[in-house]
C-alpha cells in the first residue's frame, strides 16, 4: 500500500502510511490504542475505503476489485465476531457454507478445525456459553476454513491467557508454514518478536519505524519489551499519552478529507503472491 | 456475482435465521404473546364498553367489538415480529458478524434476505397463531376466498415493508437496546389510528392525525376485506403506504449497511 490516507471528520487517522508484505511472511503492526491499526486493517479487508493512497492486496486493487480481495483474506477482528446462538461447529459449517465449500469437504475441515483448536468437546453447545477464549479460537478457525491465502489478525491476543495466546502463536506460524501471509496488529513487542518477520510501529497515523524485530528492539535502551519504551525512543512521548489524545474508534466516519493525497506507484503490492 | 451464488448463499443466510428461531423460541413467543395480550385486555376488559360505542344500530356488543377489533391487532402482531427484527439484525451489526460477512466473497444481499425471509416467515407463523386465537374468541367473517387472499397479500406485504424499516432500525441502532426500543412506535401507532376506536370520537387534532397516518388506511381495507365490504379508495392508500414503507426502509438499509459499526 502507498500513500494511504484516511479522516474522520477532521481527525487524520492514517496520514500517507507505505507498507509492503512480501507473500508467505508475518507483518506485525504495532502501536497503542487509537493509532490507525483498526482503520488500517478495515481499509486492507474492504470493510472501509481510504481517502487516498493505492492499496493492492493479493495483487488485487481493494477499491476496483474488493470481491477479488475479499476471496484472497480472512479477517479475525479484535472482539470475536461468532454468532451465540449457534454451537461452535454450526459456525464453522456457516462459514464453510458460505465459502461454498461442498458437503464433504465441509464436514471433514469442520472436524479437522475442531480438533486442531481443541473444541471437539463443546463443539455442538451454544457458543454462548464458552469462555472468551474458546471463542476467540472458534473466530480464528472460522477465519481459517475459507482457507485464505493472506490473513489480517487484528489485535489477536488482546485479553487472552498466557496459554491461549501461545496457541493463537502456533496457528500463525502454522498458516505461514503452509504460504500464507498474515498482517497482525499488536500491542505487545513480544508477540511481535516472537511471530514478525517485520515490524512496522504505527504512531498517530503514521509508521515512525519499520524494520525486522531485531532492528528495533536495538533502538531501545537496555532489554524491555515495554511499548512505553519503544515509542519514547522512537517518538520521543509515551504511547500511554497516543492512546489517550487519540480516540478515532469511537468516531464515526463522516466527511472524507482527501486534500492531502498523494498517490504512489503501484509496483508495490501487499502480497506478491 | 452470479444468480446460482446469490440463491445459495441467501439460502445459508436464511437458515442461520430459522435456526436462530427454533434454537430462540422463547424470544418469538414473547413477541407473539403481545398482541395476544392486547388481544385479550381490549375484548374482555374494555370491550363491552367499547362495543356499546360502535356506530351500530342499538349500539354494539362485545362480539361486535371483537370483529372491529381484529384488524388492528394482526397489524399489531406485524409491527411486534418486525420489533424482533430489529433486535436480531442490531445483534449481527454489534457483534461483529455482518463485518465478518462484508469481508467475505459472498453475494451482499443474502445477508440481509436471510433476516427478510425469515422475518417474513415468523410473520406468518405469528399471524396463523392470531387467526386461531381470534376463532377461539369467537371472530366470524363474512367474507370469501378472495377477501381472504386479498387481506393476506396485504399483510403479506406490509409485513415485508416493516420488516426492511425494522432492519434499518437494527442497522442505525448502535446498540441492542436502543434497537429494541425504536420499532415500539410502530406498536403505538396502531392505538392511534382507526384500529382501536373509530376515529370520529377523537379531539379534532388527533382525530385529523388517526385519518391520516398510514395505519389507518391499511386497517380500513383488511377490515373491509376480512368483512365482505367493498375496499374502496382506502385500499389504494394502503398499497400506496406499504410501498413507500417499504422503499423508505430498503433505501434506509442499503444506506446503513455500509457502515463499519464501532465499539
Amino acid at each position: 500500500m502507498v500513500g494511504l490516507h484516511k479522516s474522520f471528520g477532521d481527525h487524520h487517522v492514517l496520514d500517507g502510511v507505505d507498507l509492503t508484505v512480501p507473500g508467505g511472511t508475518v507483518y506485525a503492526l504495532l502501536g497503542p490504542n487509537g493509532a490507525g491499526k483498526t482503520t488500517m486493517v478495515n481499509i486492507l479487508s474492504t470493510l472501509l475505503t481510504a481517502d487516498a493512497g493505492e492499496v493492492r492486496v493479493a495483487g488485487h486493487d481493494v477499491r476496483r476489485e474488493p470481491a477479488r480481495v475479499r476471496s484472497a483474506i480472512g479477517v479475525t477482528g479484535q472482539f470475536s465476531a461468532i454468532d451465540m446462538f449457534l454451537t461452535g461447529r454450526e459456525n464453522l459449517r456457516l462459514m464453510a457454507d458460505l465459502s461454498h465449500l461442498d458437503r464433504r469437504s465441509a464436514a471433514r475441515d469442520v472436524a479437522a478445525l475442531l480438533d486442531r483448536f481443541d473444541l471437539v468437546e463443546a463443539a455442538d453447545r451454544r457458543a454462548l456459553t464458552w469462555s472468551g477464549g474458546m471463542q476467540r479460537r472458534l473466530d480464528l478457525a472460522m477465519t481459517l476454513i475459507t482457507r485464505p491465502r493472506l490473513i489480517f489478525l487484528d489485535e489477536p491476543t488482546t485479553g487472552l491467557d498466557p496459554r491461549s495466546r501461545r496457541e493463537v502463536w502456533d496457528v500463525v506460524r502454522e498458516q505461514v508454514a503452509d504460504g500464507v501471509t498474515v498482517l497482525l496488529t499488536t500491542q505487545y513487542l513480544e508477540e511481535a518478536d516472537a511471530l514478525a518477520d517485520r515490524v512496522g510501529v504505527l504512531d498517530a497515523g503514521t509508521l515512525v519505524a519499520e524494520g525486522a524485530p531485531a532492528e528495533l528492539k536495538a533502538l531501545v535502551p537496555g532489554d524491555s519489551t515495554n511499548l512505553d519504551d519503544v515509542f519514547l525512543a522512537l517518538t520521543g512521548h509515551a504511547a500511554s499519552a497516543v492512546g489517550a489524545t487519540h480516540t478515532a474508534d469511537a468516531i464515526a466516519p463522516t466527511a472524507p478529507n482527501a486534500s492531502t493525497a498523494q498517490t504512489g506507484p503501484t509496483d508495490q503490492e501487499t502480497t506478491a503472491r | 456475482m452470479n444468480l446460482t451464488y446469490v440463491v445459495r448463499d441467501s439460502t445459508t443466510m436464511l437458515r442461520r435465521n430459522l435456526r436462530h428461531l427454533s434454537r430462540y423460541p422463547s424470544l418469538a413467543v414473547m413477541l407473539i404473546a403481545i398482541p395476544v395480550v392486547f388481544l385479550l385486555l381490549f375484548v374482555y376488559v374494555f370491550g363491552g364498553t367499547l362495543g356499546a360505542g360502535l356506530p351500530v344500530d342499538g349500539g354494539g356488543t362485545r362480539a361486535d367489538y371483537l370483529t372491529y377489533l381484529v384488524p388492528g391487532i394482526w397489524i399489531m402482531t406485524v409491527s411486534s415480529v418486525a420489533n424482533g427484527t430489529a433486535v436480531a439484525v442490531a445483534i449481527d451489526q454489534t457483534g461483529g458478524m455482518f463485518a465478518r460477512f462484508r469481508t467475505m466473497d459472498i453475494a451482499r444481499v443474502s445477508v440481509l434476505a436471510g433476516h427478510v425471509l425469515g422475518a417474513v416467515i415468523r410473520t406468518v407463523l405469528a399471524l396463523a397463531v392470531m387467526i386461531v386465537v381470534a376463532l377461539l374468541l369467537g371472530f366470524r367473517s363474512d367474507a370469501g376466498v378472495v377477501g381472504w387472499l386479498g387481506a393476506a397479500g396485504l399483510v403479506l406485504l406490509l409485513a415485508f415493508s416493516f420488516t426492511w424499516l425494522t432492519v434499518a432500525m437494527g442497522l442505525a441502532a448502535g446498540s441492542i437496546e436502543t434497537a429494541s426500543n425504536t420499532p415500539l412506535v410502530l406498536m403505538v401507532l396502531p392505538v392511534v389510528s382507526s384500529g382501536f376506536v373509530p376515529t370520529e370520537q377523537m379531539p379534532v387534532g388527533l382525530r385529523q392525525f388517526a385519518e391520516h397516518q398510514p395505519f389507518t388506511p391499511i386497517i380500513e381495507t383488511l377490515r373491509a376485506l376480512t368483512s365482505g365490504a367493498p375496499v374502496g379508495s382506502e385500499g389504494w392508500f394502503a398499497l400506496g403506504w406499504c410501498v413507500v414503507i417499504g422503499v423508505v426502509g430498503y433505501l434506509w438499509s442499503r444506506r446503513q449497511f455500509g457502515r463499519v459499526p464501532t465499539r
